[in-house]
């Protein structure tokens, strides 16, 4: 943690709240909405998840009351940044039929999100959507007009859930990069507060305007403390090989049928992952035909008319399409935008129906193939 | 990127049936190289991937397509004076730089040929720059054949061959598949490039053929087609394995590919 470090108490929430808005920033954090953490705006601090705690398992994501008021200690929800970031639905353009042609309109401007309490997984699939939608040939514009105007206020993650292997993928505990400001959570005897560091110069700014005292050491040890705990409270991970190579190596492999027996195709899997970016596109039209707009919505590779072309798709089976998924996640991600495509977040564990655990399904990819290396050449 | 620019139909050409060759003027646009595609967007119907099979540059480009889905029915009927949407160019084209110097095969089944169409031209634009060309052509009936005309005015400059699937009164020509043509192609192997393009299944059978014929997998470049929603690896939709075709392709090497379209439903 570097010198720098601040002490933020608890109480001084409202005023960071009130520091961002100020600056002309629309305020999005967590809350709890239909038995979940939800990502919303929120009017005010006092709509943060005080108290709520999250179990999580294959399939299962449950809502419990703390013995502390932590915020933020409640683990990766069904929304992540991207629902901010790359929104489920927008519209692309609208045109107007007019005397000597077509005018068209671009993208509504965004408001400029200032997003609290990131999870450091967040951080991670941010700095992934940005390879894939801002730094190829053409910056994506919709997300980068976004990505541009954000304020990143993360939370160290001190609690994972039973699902999580962000250790096994790079993706935390601790936020290492792409925030404002960082906080660490402590609520303990010693009162709610946040150790808080900034990352950039406007974090800086909106820190100079709150009663920041300085951490001291035993805050910062503490905030340290409960960081690597929770680094050692992860329990899930990925097979330690090239997952590249693997997935490469698997793709005939009969284990995918062996999970499509089990998976329903229903793409909440790519609905939470915080990285799966597909869209697809409808236009429409008022009764006149003078009037048209694209719209833009998320996609899943689990639809069997994503992979549609004349005469049919070419992902008919579920075993199909769920290789295409995980390959995807974790294989051919990299040579595609050069990082893996997963950061270790398991809300596709939480959140499947069937509790399918991709990590899980890894392992067993891994141990086939191990096996049929392990098989005598033919004589 | 994502809007559309206006393009008005300038011509509107029956090729047979159910295809149709259009050409659109509209801003310039940055080159479209042979190869390249567009997104052609019926406005409040929606958008579609289309190669260029003539023009692509001062803002003119020529684009032939079949009616077969809702998009492609209202470009298919859009005639003189209509205004449909362009982005682009996308896409990776052939290699015409790795075609000089040497004989060149094109093989083209179908709307494959369309965007074959300014390869050929190319080719037979600047003779000295390359070998002998050969064009191999599949149709399912003579009544499907694009370009006659054009076919007629290349064959005094190149080898050019036509097959059926299905013969019609009148045909006095070959009847069967494309790969039938490919040992009567009358380049030096070992010495030539190919470039191919129509329905998956009919490119693996062409590639195969050419390289008993000789001509190595790293030579030939195959077209393929993959749904796209946004032209610019930005949907995810036009994945084939490591690739995204819309950015990595639609032209691609077949020795990169064969291994990925050898496995089923990739």
């Amino acid at each position: 943690m570097p010198e720098s470090a601040g002490l933020l108490d608890a109480t001084e929430l409202p005023r960071l709240f009130d520091a961002l808005r100020e600056r002309g920033y629309t305020v999005v954090g967590p809350t709890v909405r239909d038995g979940a953490i939800m990502l919303a705006e929120l009017g005010s601090a006092a709509e943060l998840p005080y108290g709520w705690g999250v179990v999580t398992g294959a399939g299962r994501y449950r809502l419990h009351r703390r013995s502390d008021t932590a915020a933020f200690a409640n683990s990766a929800g069904p929304q992540s940044i991207k629902d901010i970031l790359h929104p489920p639905r927008a519209r692309l353009w609208s045109a107007d039929r007019t005397a000597d042609g077509v005018t068209t309109t671009g993208p509504d401007r965004p408001p400029r999100y200032a997003v609290i309490g990131a999870r450091p997984c967040d951080l991670a699939a941010m700095a992934v959507l940005d390879r894939v939608l801002s730094a190829g040939a053409y910056p994506e514009p919709i997300y980068t007009a976004r990505r541009d105007g954000v304020f990143v206020v993360a939370v160290d993650c001190t609690e994972p859930a039973a699902t999580c292997f962000c250790t096994s993928m790079g993706g935390g505990p601790a936020a290492t990069g792409g925030f404002d400001l960082a906080m660490t959570e402590l609520a303990d005897a010693d009162g709610h507060r946040f150790v808080v560091r900034a990352g950039s110069p406007a974090g800086a700014e909106v820190l100079s305007a709150l009663c920041v005292r300085a951490a001291g050491p035993r805050a910062e040890s503490e905030a340290r403390a409960a960081v690597a705990a929770a680094a050692d409270a992860i329990t899930r991970s990925m097979p330690d090989e090239s997952l590249p190579d693997l997935l490469t190596g698997a793709r005939e492999s009969p284990h995918w049928a062996d999970v499509a027996d089990r998976c329903l195709t229903c793409g909440n899997c790519t609905m939470v992952c915080p990285t799966c970016f597909c869209t697809t596109t409808e236009d429409v039209a008022d009764l006149t035909g003078e009037h048209a707009e694209r719209w833009r919505r998320w996609d899943s590779c689990f639809d069997l008319d994503f992979s549609y072309v004349h005469g049919g798709s070419v992902r008919r089976s579920g075993e199909s399409r769920y290789r295409q998924w995980m390959s995807h996640k974790l294989g051919n991600w990299q040579a595609q935008f050069g990082s893996s495509g997963c950061v270790g977040c398991g809300r596709c564990i939480a959140w499947c129906p069937a509790g399918i655990d991709i990590t899980e399904e890894a392992a067993a990819l891994s141990a086939w193939r191990r096996s049929e290396r392990a098989q005598p050449c033919p004589p | 990127m994502t809007e559309p620019v206006p393009y008005r139909v300038t011509t509107r050409e029956a090729e047979t049936a159910d295809t149709v060759t259009i050409e659109l003027a509209g801003p310039v646009l940055p080159e479209f190289r042979p190869g390249q595609f567009a997104m052609l967007t019926a406005y409040g119907i929606g958008e579609v991937p289309i190669s260029l099979s003539g023009g692509g540059s001062g803002g003119r480009l020529v684009h032939t397509l079949r009616n077969v889905g809702a998009v492609t029915a209202a470009l298919y009927a859009a005639g003189p004076g209509e205004v449909v949407g362009v982005r682009g160019p996308f896409g990776v084209g052939w290699d015409l730089a790795s075609a000089r110097g040497h004989d060149v095969v094109i093989v083209a089944g179908g709307i494959g040929l369309a965007p074959l169409r300014p390869v050929v031209a190319a080719l037979l634009a600047r003779p000295a720059d390359f070998g002998r060309v050969s064009v191999l052509i599949g149709a399912r009936t003579p009544a499907d054949l694009l370009f006659p005309a054009d076919l007629r005015r290349w064959g005094r400059h190149a080898q050019v061959e036509v097959i059926v699937d299905r013969p019609a009164d009148g045909w006095a020509g070959d009847v069967g598949l494309v790969t039938t043509l490919i040992p009567r192609a009358e380049v030096d192997p070992a010495a030539a490039v190919a470039f191919v393009c129509g329905p998956e299944v009919m490119m693996r059978f062409v590639a195969e053929a050419l390289r008993r014929r000789g001509i190595a997998e790293p030579a030939i470049g195959v077209s393929l087609e993959r749904d796209m929603k946004c032209g610019a690896g930005w949907c995810g939709h036009c994945q084939l394995g490591p690739l995204l075709l819309c950015r990595d392709g639609p032209v691609v090497r077949y020795d990169t590919v064969e291994p990925l379209l050898r496995v089923r439903e990739m």
